[in-house]
């Protein structure tokens, strides 16, 4: 899954490359051999449940963890063994770790101050990056003074100051409320777009990550599930889990019977081409948004019509998720999401009956897990 | 060598070995060196005195050999041992000795005379002890051989081995241990009764609407600020045998347990109070309010949610106080008459007697039940975590006139009871001779008359207690520092806390003496600075090391972790963050424990006591030996000297803490 995606605007030099990383922490293994590209100017996103190994990975890049085993190469550089004070990056924490006694201009500087920086040309590059986050008044005061996200840009500036090669993210946006979060989203991706800074972005939020990243790395107990785009994650979630973990997913246990169909219960379902052997446990998903209702009167299509009687629904403001079942699917519950005309055209409510159409293309076949 | 040609296993890739960054070296080497600063000053000096403790003297008769010239030919040679077993001349008793034994060998001899012109001839069997002609040390198996003149001045010196006769002595001398049995007496009540005196005044501090609190604050601190014996001499005035109201103690005296218990639980009470205050006020508000809602009394709320949240800091205050008292030398030395405490025998040991190893066995008894009490109050610390969560609610006292009436009263009485024993230190300082000359003038603070080193001891005290604040804080801070914001050196750093907790544990007396073991060692490169007020300061930074160690390192651990990750990555050196940010943000704290230090330092009596020197005597001393010496007038003026020295240090240091918070804490300014 290393090949650069096809959504992938810049030219595809790899700028990390990272092979075989394994960190351990005593007996627990927190990274298991994860091998990973990230190339040159792109905002990729390290996305997983607490505990996954993420921000672990993270800190290895920046050799504040240093991994048990494996290499990492920076523009060329192998830098596996190096401390964090010989590499080339900035890093913006959760906390944002502003130093609380100095002024936001002063925390900026921080980095910049050295030998061979004038007093004139340190002002002129803090200036330069508090125009860039959008705070060029906001420099005499002191970090407590303003808003969280003020401060979460601040600390961004700050870790730009220099220039860095590498902008690593640690969760940046979880401290901050939902509207803040949505609007500096759009702001730090318009930013790294025109900064063309690569950038490794650590959440557990999926909706961030699918805003913002340009691939979406999913992991999942120390190893990486699937590496892709936010629109290959989402439409063709390589694994169960990444299935499970983006977005709402329906799924239905049944066995294999030909090189494109499952049965479930009693119903023969055609789905994508899956290359499993017949009578293996497999898992069916389908998103609720790509269940079709079919009108009365449609040409319908020869595969996968299922009458369903709908049990529950629940209003979610922009759409319906309609819950249904069916005797020939045993127990399980499909979701649906339906758009408010639909119901109103189709005059869907709970117990009434309505005919629906899992698209063969968007019928995802899973090995199950613990059979 | 055959060919292998085994593939590579894939499973087992090479491990990273991290470079070690120019800071990371930096900060190993500061935290090896006040490592090695406190292996030293305490590890070492311990261990020289538990070895003190065990090593034995004793004449080995069965070592010398003596021959005698008489008429033509030498007699043949005869043991001191069976000359004994004749003569008896030296009881079993005097076979066992100190370090510095000597035995005259003319005693074996009943018909000696210097003047007589019979010749003898001295020799040891093997090595392992000596003899001394005069001052000049012989330790060789050779015959010697003497006039009767010059036998005379033979000495035999005594053998050392390792083992537990020092300890066989101690437990086989009741008036010895005896005094574990009081320690632990008067410690466990005055525990009993400090830590409930100070639970009802930090009660009514926290739960009450009383007026005066800031005033009851400030008065139930003043015992820090005098040393332990100071209340002593208050006691002597008011109940000693010519005590100003000796009627009220019926006939019972004041010089014995009763005293030490008066006087401990005055210079205990405000170490207890900060510990169960601070555990009263994290009380959470919605528990008393669920506790209304339910309709529970006042009694039942007390006991199911006051006594519970707040036992923790009971336990500790509990174990402060007792580890405080077992430790205390100077009250039981100036009021305990001749109730024996184990503190006290360390001193009459070693300074009265001069025998360092029984000074040692005790030193190791006195030892273990501070370490226990230290142990257990670490222990209960630990369990202590989070009791308040970010909901809870501080506690809001609502006016309640009898409730408050009641608690301003006992607070009052606490308050007189405080200033009661500083006031009479006071009056007998100013009274010119008690109790026949009531005048009052300020004869007693002519220090220059009297034993104690006079005036100069007491600038000696400011200059200890200068160097020890500004040496000690410059050393906790940055060993704490270095600990704490140190990435690796897992075992380092926990080796290094081991440390820096070990202080706390051990009593001063022992550190003392332990001193003198290490440092008083003609073979110690370190030598030269015993008696000097090197050692003085040295000795005191150590003693009070753990606490502001810990004040330290809470303060650094409020820093955000991620500092030290945002400077590096910025490529900038540790300690430009250190003094640019993280000093100043923990400067209060700095503060806090530079005056720590410096109060202590004045008030200290145990640890010193056996390392000054003519040149380096404390105003804490002088009181002590003034006091000895039945200059008890001057003793109070001297101590009341600290006192007022140790309230402008406090004011002093409020205010520069107020400056620098305008000047560098502009930002908690919101």
């Amino acid at each position: 899954m290393n090949e650069p995606s096809p959504s992938h605007s810049q030219d595809a030099t790899v700028f990390l490359q990272i092979d075989n990383l394994t960190k351990k922490f005593g007996t627990f293994t927190a990274l298991d051999k994860v091998s990973l590209d990230v190339y040159q100017g792109e905002l990729i996103c390290f996305l997983g449940p607490s505990g996954c190994g993420k921000t672990t990975f993270l800190r290895a890049i920046a050799g504040l963890d240093i991994q048990t085993s494996g290499t990492v190469i920076q523009a060329g550089e192998d830098i596996s063994a190096l401390p964090p004070s010989e590499r080339d990056f900035g890093i913006v924490f959760q906390s944002y770790a502003l130093f609380p006694n100095l002024t936001v201009e002063k925390n900026i500087s921080f980095g910049l101050e050295n030998e061979k920086t004038s007093r004139s040309d340190i002002n002129h590059r803090v200036q330069e990056l508090l125009e860039m986050v959008g705070l060029s008044d906001q420099g005499k005061k002191f970090p407590t003074q303003l808003s969280g996200g003020q401060q979460q840009r601040i600390a961004l500036a700050r870790a730009l100051a220099t220039s860095p090669g590498l902008l690593l993210l640690d969760e940046p946006l979880s401290a901050l409320d939902a509207k803040v979060r949505g609007y500096l989203r759009h702001e730090m991706k318009a930013l790294q777009r025109s900064l063309g800074v690569t950038t490794v972005m650590v959440t557990h939020d999926q909706e961030e990550a699918l805003t913002m990243a340009d691939r979406i790395v999913v992991m999942n107990d120390g190893v990486i599930e699937q590496v892709g785009t936010p629109t290959e994650i989402y439409r063709e979630p390589g694994t169960l889990f990444v299935a499970d973990f983006i977005g709402a997913m329906n799924q239905i246990n049944g066995r294999t019977t030909g090189s494109n169909q499952v049965v479930v219960g009693e119903t023969t379902f055609t789905t994508q081409k899956h290359d499993l052997e017949a009578n293996i446990p497999v898992v069916v998903a389908i998103r609720p948004e790509d269940i079709v209702p079919v009108e009365e009167g449609e040409s319908s299509p020869e595969d996968n019509i299922l009458d369903m009687t709908v049990e529950d629904m629940e209003f979610l403001g922009s759409f319906w998720r309609v819950s249904m079942s069916n005797p020939l699917l045993g127990k399980a519950l499909l979701n649906a999401d339906m758009s408010v005309n639909a119901i109103q055209r189709l005059h869907i409510d709970i117990r009434t009956t309505i005919t629906v159409e899992l698209p063969v293309d968007r019928l995802c076949v899973f090995l199950a897990e613990n059979e | 060598m055959s060919h292998t040609t085994t593939l590579p296993d894939t499973d087992t890739a090479p491990l990273i070995r991290p470079k070690t960054s120019r800071d990371d070296k930096i900060k190993a080497v500061f935290m090896a060196v006040i490592g090695l600063y406190l292996v030293i000053t305490l590890a070492l000096p311990l261990y020289a005195m538990l070895s003190k403790s065990f090593s034995t003297y004793s004449f080995d008769l069965s070592n010398f050999e003596f021959q005698v010239y008489k008429i033509d030919s030498w007699s043949e040679p005869v043991t001191a041992l069976s000359l004994n077993q004749k003569l008896n001349v030296v009881t079993p008793a005097e076979l066992s000795t100190s370090s510095d034994g000597r035995l005259g060998v003319t005693a074996f001899f009943p018909d000696f005379s210097f003047r007589s012109i019979t010749r003898y001839k001295i020799r040891q069997i093997n090595l392992d002890s000596s003899f001394l002609v005069g001052s000049e040390r012989i330790a060789d198996t050779e015959w010697h051989e003497f006039s009767s003149n010059d036998f005379r001045r033979v000495v035999l010196r005594p053998s050392s081995s390792t083992g537990l006769d020092n300890y066989k002595i101690y437990f086989s001398t009741p008036s010895l241990f005896k005094s574990i049995e009081n320690s632990l007496f008067i410690a466990f009540v005055v525990m009993i009764i400090t830590v409930s005196m100070a639970f009802g005044f930090a009660y009514a501090l926290n739960r009450s609407t009383m007026r005066f609190k800031g005033v009851f604050r400030l008065i139930a601190m003043a015992p820090i600020l005098v040393p332990s014996l100071l209340p002593g001499i208050a006691l002597v005035y008011l109940f000693g045998n010519q005590g100003m109201i000796k009627g009220l103690l019926m006939g019972q005296s004041i010089y014995g347990p009763i005293g030490i218990i008066i006087g401990s639980i005055f210079f205990t009470f405000p170490h207890a109070l900060i510990i169960i205050s601070t555990a009263l006020s994290i009380s959470d508000g919605r528990l008393y309010e669920a506790a209304i809602s339910l309709r529970a009394s006042r009694w039942k709320t007390f006991w199911t949610v006051t006594i519970p949240a707040a036992r923790y800091g009971l336990f500790s205050a509990a174990f402060v106080v007792f580890n405080l008292v077992i430790t205390d030398f100077g009250l039981p030395k100036v009021i305990g008459g001749q109730y024996n405490m184990l503190a006290v025998d360390i001193y009459k040991q070693v300074i009265g007697q001069q025998n360092f190893e029984m000074g040692a066995v005790v030193s190791v008894v006195l030892l273990l039940p501070a370490m226990f009490a230290f142990s257990i109050d670490r222990y209960v610390q630990k369990k202590q975590v989070a009791q308040l969560s970010a909901q809870s609610v501080p506690y809001e006292p609502k006016p309640h006139k009898r409730f408050d009436l009641i608690c301003l009263f006992y607070s009052l009485l606490v308050a007189v009871f405080i200033m009661g024993l500083i006031g009479v230190c006071q009056y007998a300082a100013l009274i010119k001779f008690w109790p026949y000359d009531l005048s009052l003038g300020l004869s007693n603070y002519n220090f220059e008359v009297m034993d104690g080193g006079g005036w100069g001891s007491y600038f000696n005290s400011i200059k200890l207690a200068f160097f020890t604040a500004i040496a000690g804080t410059l050393m906790v801070f940055i060993g704490a520092y270095m600990v704490e914001k140190t990435n690796g050196l897992t075992t380092a750093r926990s080796a290094f806390q081991f440390l820096a907790m070990m202080p706390m544990a051990v009593p001063g007396m022992v550190l003392g003496l332990a001193y003198i073991f290490f440092f008083n060692n003609p073979a110690n490169p370190l030598n030269s600075i015993y008696a000097t007020m090197g050692i003085l300061v040295i000795c005191t930074v150590t003693h009070f090391y753990t606490v502001s160690h810990l004040t330290a390192v809470t303060a650094l651990k409020q820093m955000d972790r991620e500092f030290e990750s945002v400077a590096s990555s910025l490529k900038q050196p540790f300690y430009k963050l250190l003094f640019k940010v993280t000093f100043p943000v923990c400067l209060p704290a700095t503060l806090d424990i530079s005056i720590y230090l410096f109060v202590n330092a004045m008030t200290t009596v145990s640890a010193v006591i056996f390392l000054y020197s003519p040149d380096t005597t404390l105003a804490s001393i002088a009181v002590l030996n003034m006091d000895d010496a039945g200059d008890v007038a001057p003793a109070a003026a001297m101590g009341m000297m600290i006192f007022y020295t140790n309230v402008a240090a406090r004011l002093i240091h409020i205010f520069i803490t107020r400056k620098l918070m305008i000047k560098t804490q502009a930002w908690r300014v919101r």
